[in-house]
Parts: structure tokens; C-alpha cells; sequence
């Protein structure tokens, strides 16, 4: 009986793999897929981001049933979710905190790619997809947050469709085009929402396939950052060091997905609106088109940007100078595989320059991140006798002095990364 | 047939112009995809003129009616506020409204004003369009030197009681004073003026 159980199955699979390439694809990207045995703590951070595109995604799919896209309907359709809907207040919650945890785990997933050298050659493809991913990300977090029509839902929107509005000449229509009109309203509403649960995330679903089959097609990087596909055992052609991503990397990031949620049932439980950082009080009252909250800022992934925004003061009345360093902020991470140039990958075989211009980078990136969560004056001003800077708020000072050095981590790169003095990298990973 | 040569040249030629054809034609399709984003003609036609009745103002303080979604502020300034507008020109960007998108003609004078008491202003920050803060009296939050004026609580951009903006702030230009005219002493009709509806 179980022989004969064997046998059909292995029939059906037959019959299937005449038809649809299943087995092939199996073996090439999950039971075959030869991942270094090296990987530590830091890789487990892009199993949790698909798990949480899938969390979103499905979560989201739920919301959908029950908000209503409609500038007089939305904000109730979303406190009857929270209170009437059955477990509508977890649901949405799973999708809120989902947001933030979202950027947390790329961010993490980020680092590592800047201390183990994932960007760099053979590698570039992988990375600018992922740029891609993080460029979308911000734009679904963006749109998905007009979406509950709170007053930092509306004047958030307002403010970051103003900032086209500073582009010399095409500005002010782009940011028309945007809106749909005059103000941000029921048309503008309307079409975040198309944005959000269909554009985008189809944009967002193929780069992540693009960013896997890229990552598949030259193997994964590592902690040590040696190319493990250099020793293979001459007669299965398999990686020495080298171990099958299932079972070994499937139940390790189970065990990571376990501690993961954990963390991220803890917040949905106990603190869904953390402290404000993830869901803004002001958001809790319906837009109002004729009052701005006394104090707004952005949700906190996006503040260190919006900081870079801040700190840069009009230049000729133009804000645009503004505008184009917080752009650049975002999209210069696409050309760090041309701007680094040091040989080895890893961080473990750099040079201290790199490691202490890391360091600045990473201090610069939260410092900045704080600064965007608090208004200018958190700091107080300088003394009006200071010389050069008297009167000037002294966050705003900080401010700029952390953007530039957010942006010399790129931009002197080519020069330190290629002045570091690095260490020999080992022929095969290390335990 | 079979063993014709092919003709490259030609192959060239018809896969450029289909190609040149095909760009042609999907660009002509996005036309109405990206046009419908455009102001539909319901929002083009929301923006009729309204009406604010201002004879209860009292001297001092301001209310706020909706424009275009937009909040327009009508501010009865008092005398003191009107005598401290001509006291701070070295400190504004553009004290003499050298940029003439900002108000309309006959609003170019030192109270940027129809009637000097009363200032009409689009409450929308020109920085990224938050509505700063009415701060009107002197001195306050805003410290000791402070005139009575507009704080946006976005940025920090400070503006006058005739909505200037001071130079520092990352406004670049000054509030805007919507077109508007009076309808009788106590009735101003804001968004028309004698050249017509804006």
C-alpha cells in the first residue's frame, strides 16, 4: 500500500513536471539552493521583510473589506474598524505596526549590507532591485497613511506634495497632477488608495521576485564576504562550503520568525500607537483642511530625511535645494557598488576608516532621526553673541552638521575605501 | 524562398519603424491615463467666491472662512498692529512686495490691504503649505521682540500681521492675499475682485 502511495505520488509529480517545471524550480531556489554556512544573526532580516510583505498584504486584503476610500467616509470607516468590526482593532493594528516593523527589519537588512559588502560585485543587480524595494516601500508607507484621513494623515500629504511643488517650472503642476486638485481632498484620497493597494504593491511584488532571482543567479553573500562558489567539490560541483537553504536556512529562519513575533505580538499588544512613533496622536482626530496640528512630524522612518530636508536653509527663496538633498539622501544608496572601492567585501577584512566612517554614518543616520520627530527649537538657540551661529536653534545647527556627514559617507567613499588599509581575506569562510 | 538571402537592411528599416509606430501609439494611450489625474471639471467648478461677513470682528482678532479648501483668515488689525508694520522692514525678505504673484495690485501698499484694518490672507504657509499659527499679540511664546504676526508650526516660519514673511524662515515668499473685494462696508466676497472671479 505505502509503495503504491509512493508510486502515484511520484506519478502526479511526473505528470506535472511534463507540464510545469516544479522539481526544477524546487531544487533550484529552495533544496539546492546552496547558501554559505557561515550566515549569522544578520541574515535573518530578509525572511522577515517577505514575511512581512506577506503579513501586509494579507492583512491588508482584510482592511479593504471595510474602509471606505471617500473623504467623508474614511476616518469612520476606520474607527468602525477598530470597534465594530470583530478583531477589525487587531487587524488593523497587525497592519500598522506591520509598517513600521517593515522598515525596521529593511533597515537592519540595509546594515548588513553595508558591513559585509552585499553590494559589491557580482552583486549590483541585487542591490539596486532592493533600492527599487525601499523606494516603493516608502512610497506605499506614504500613500497608505493618507488613507485614515487623520489631521496627520492630511497635512502629512500636504506637506510632501508641496515639496514637488519646489521643482523649478514643471513643480507646481506635478503637484496638481498629484492631488487631482486644488488642495489635498477627496479626489487626492481617492487615488492614494489606488495607489496603495494595487499599483504599488504589484510594482513591489515583482522586484522582490527580481531581487531573489538575482540573488539566486550568483548565490548569496556572507559574513566573511569570500565567494564560497570559488571551492567546489569537484565531483558534485556543490559549494564546500555550502549548505542546502532547506532544510538548514528554512528552519533556521523559522526560529528567527518565532522570536520575531514574539517581539511583534508584544507591540501589537501592549503598545500598537508606541509612544506616538507609530501612530501619531494628532492622527486620532478626523482632517481638518483649515487647522495644522501645532506640531507634525513624520512617522520615524522617514525622519532622518526629513531632517536632511529641514537642516538645508532656501537658497536664491528656493526650497528646492531642500528638497533635492532629501531626494538624493534616499537614492544615493543606489550607488554605493560604484563608490566603493575596496577590495575586500566584509567589513571583518576593512580598514578602521571604513569601520569609523560607518560608525558615523549609522550615529548621523539616528541622530537625524531623532531631530525629524522634534520640532527645530528642541534644543533651544544658541546665544545671540555666539559668533556665526548666534540665534540659530541649535538642532537646526546639529542638523546640518549630521547631514554632512551623512552625505561624505558616500561621497568620500571612493577615497577612504580605497586608502583603507584592509586584512587578508581567508580562501574559505571562517566558523 | 528558402535559400533567399535575407535582406538586413530592410529587416532593420521595418523593425525600426514598427518599433517608432508602437512608442507612438502607447504614448497616445497614456494621454487620457495621465490627463484623467488632472482636476476633474466637478473641482475646476468648486472654487466659486464666498462671502464673509466682517462687522463683528473686533479690533485685534481674526476669524477664518474656506476658499477653495483653503482657510482664508480675515484679520481686523488695530491701530498699534498697523503702526508696528512700518517698524520691521530690515528684518522681512520682501518688505516692498517686489513679487507680484503674492496679492493682487491693488493690494501692494505698506498694509497690503484694501481698507488698512483689515487683511485678508490665504492661511496656507508658501514654505509646504501648512497653516502656520495665529500669533497676534506681542511678545508671548515667541519671545520679546515679537510684533504680533503668523507662526508655522511645520518649519518655524514667522510672517507679519500683514503677512510678510522674516527673512531666516524657509517660506520664500510672502502669505498670499487672495483676490477680493468689498460687496458693502461689512461684506467682504473673497476669490472675485472688479477684473472678475479668479
Amino acid at each position: 500500500m505505502a509503495k503504491n502511495n509512493q508510486q502515484d505520488s511520484k506519478n502526479l509529480i511526473d505528470w506535472v513536471d511534463a507540464r510545469f517545471p516544479l522539481s526544477s524550480n524546487l531544487k533550484a531556489h529552495v533544496t539546492e539552493y546552496y547558501a554559505p554556512k557561515n550566515f549569522n544573526f544578520w541574515y535573518f532580516f530578509g525572511a522577515l521583510a517577505t514575511l512581512i510583505l506577506v503579513l501586509q498584504i494579507l492583512t491588508g486584503i482584510f482592511l479593504t473589506m471595510n474602509y471606505k476610500p471617500d473623504a467623508a467616509l474614511a476616518f469612520a470607516s476606520v474607527e468602525y474598524i477598530m470597534r465594530d468590526v470583530s478583531w477589525g482593532r487587531l487587524i488593523r493594528y497587525m497592519h500598522s505596526t506591520g509598517a513600521s516593523m517593515f522598515f525596521v527589519v529593511i533597515y537592519l537588512h540595509m546594515f548588513r549590507g553595508l558591513m559585509y559588502g552585499s553590494y559589491k560585485t557580482p552583486r549590483e543587480l541585487i542591490w539596486l532591485f532592493g533600492v527599487g524595494i525601499f523606494l516603493v516601500l516608502m512610497g506605499e508607507a506614504f500613500f497608505g497613511y493618507l488613507l485614515p484621513w487623520g489631521q496627520m494623515s492630511y497635512w502629512g500629504a500636504q506637506v510632501i506634495i508641496n515639496l514637488f511643488t519646489s521643482i523649478p517650472f514643471i513643480g507646481p503642476d506635478i503637484s496638481l497632477w498629484l492631488r487631482g486638485d486644488y488642495t489635498v481632498s477627496d479626489a487626492t484620497l481617492n487615488r492614494f488608495f489606488a495607489f496603495h493597494v494595487i499599483a504599488l504593491p504589484l510594482v513591489l511584488l515583482g522586484l522582490v521576485v527580481s531581487h531573489l532571482i538575482a540573488l539566486h543567479e550568483v548565490g548569496s553573500n556572507n559574513p566573511d564576504g569570500v565567494e564560497i562558489k570559488k571551492h567546489k567539490d569537484p565531483k558534485t560541483h556543490i559549494p564546500l562550503d555550502g549548505i542546502p537553504f532547506h532544510p538548514y536556512y528554512t528552519v533556521k529562519d523559522l526560529m528567527g520568525v518565532s522570536v520575531f513575533l514574539i517581539v511583534f505580538s508584544a507591540i501589537i499588544f501592549f503598545a500598537p500607537e508606541m509612544g506616538g512613533y507609530f501612530l501619531e496622536a494628532n492622527n486620532f482626530i478626523p482632517a481638518d483642511p483649515l487647522k495644522t496640528p501645532a506640531h507634525i512630524a513624520p512617522v520615524w522612518y522617514f525622519t532622518p530625511y526629513y531632517s536632511i530636508l529641514r537642516a538645508v536653509p532656501p537658497i536664491f527663496n528656493s526650497q528646492f535645494p531642500g528638497v533635492a538633498a532629501m531626494g538624493l539622501s534616499v537614492v544615493i544608496f543606489a550607488f554605493l557598488p560604484w563608490l566603493d572601492r575596496s577590495p575586500v567585501r566584509s567589513i571583518r577584512y576593512r580598514g578602521s576608516l571604513y569601520k569609523k566612517w560607518l560608525a558615523a554614518f549609522v550615529l548621523s543616520f539616528i541622530v537625524l532621526g531623532y531631530l525629524g520627530t522634534e520640532p527645530s527649537n528642541v534644543w533651544g538657540q544658541f546665544a545671540s553673541s555666539t559668533p556665526l551661529i548666534g540665534g540659530a536653534d541649535r538642532a537646526t545647527i546639529v542638523a546640518r552638521f549630521f547631514s554632512l556627514v551623512y552625505f561624505s559617507f558616500f561621497a568620500l567613499m571612493p577615497w577612504y575605501t580605497k586608502k583603507d588599509k584592509t586584512k587578508p581575506v581567508p580562501e574559505r569562510v571562517t566558523a | 524562398m528558402a535559400n533567399q538571402e535575407v535582406d538586413q537592411s530592410k529587416r532593420k528599416f521595418l523593425i525600426a519603424a514598427t518599433s517608432v509606430a508602437g512608442g507612438v501609439a502607447a504614448a497616445a494611450v497614456a494621454v487620457p491615463f495621465v490627463t484623467s489625474m488632472l482636476p476633474s471639471e466637478r473641482a475646476k467648478a468648486a472654487g466659486a467666491p464666498v462671502e464673509a461677513e466682517i462687522s463683528k470682528i473686533e479690533p485685534g482678532s481674526m476669524i477664518t472662512v474656506e476658499w477653495r479648501g483653503k482657510p482664508v483668515w480675515i484679520v481686523n488689525r488695530s491701530q498699534a498692529m498697523l503702526d508696528a508694520l512700518a517698524s520691521h522692514d530690515d528684518k522681512l525678505s520682501d518688505p516692498k512686495l517686489e513679487v507680484i504673484s503674492q496679492q493682487p495690485d491693488y493690494c501692494v501698499n505698506p498694509s497690503r490691504a484694501i481698507k488698512p484694518n483689515i487683511m485678508v490672507l490665504v492661511g496656507i504657509c508658501t514654505h509646504l503649505g501648512c497653516s502656520p499659527s495665529p500669533k497676534l499679540q506681542t511678545g508671548g511664546d515667541m519671545g520679546a521682540d515679537w510684533t504680533g504676526g503668523f507662526f508655522c508650526p511645520c518649519h518655524g516660519s514667522k510672517f507679519d500681521l500683514a503677512g510678510r514673511v522674516f527673512s531666516g524662515s524657509p517660506a520664500p515668499i510672502n502669505l498670499v492675499v487672495p483676490p477680493h473685494k468689498y460687496i458693502s462696508d461689512s461684506v467682504v466676497l473673497i476669490g472675485a475682485d472688479d477684473k472678475g472671479v479668479a
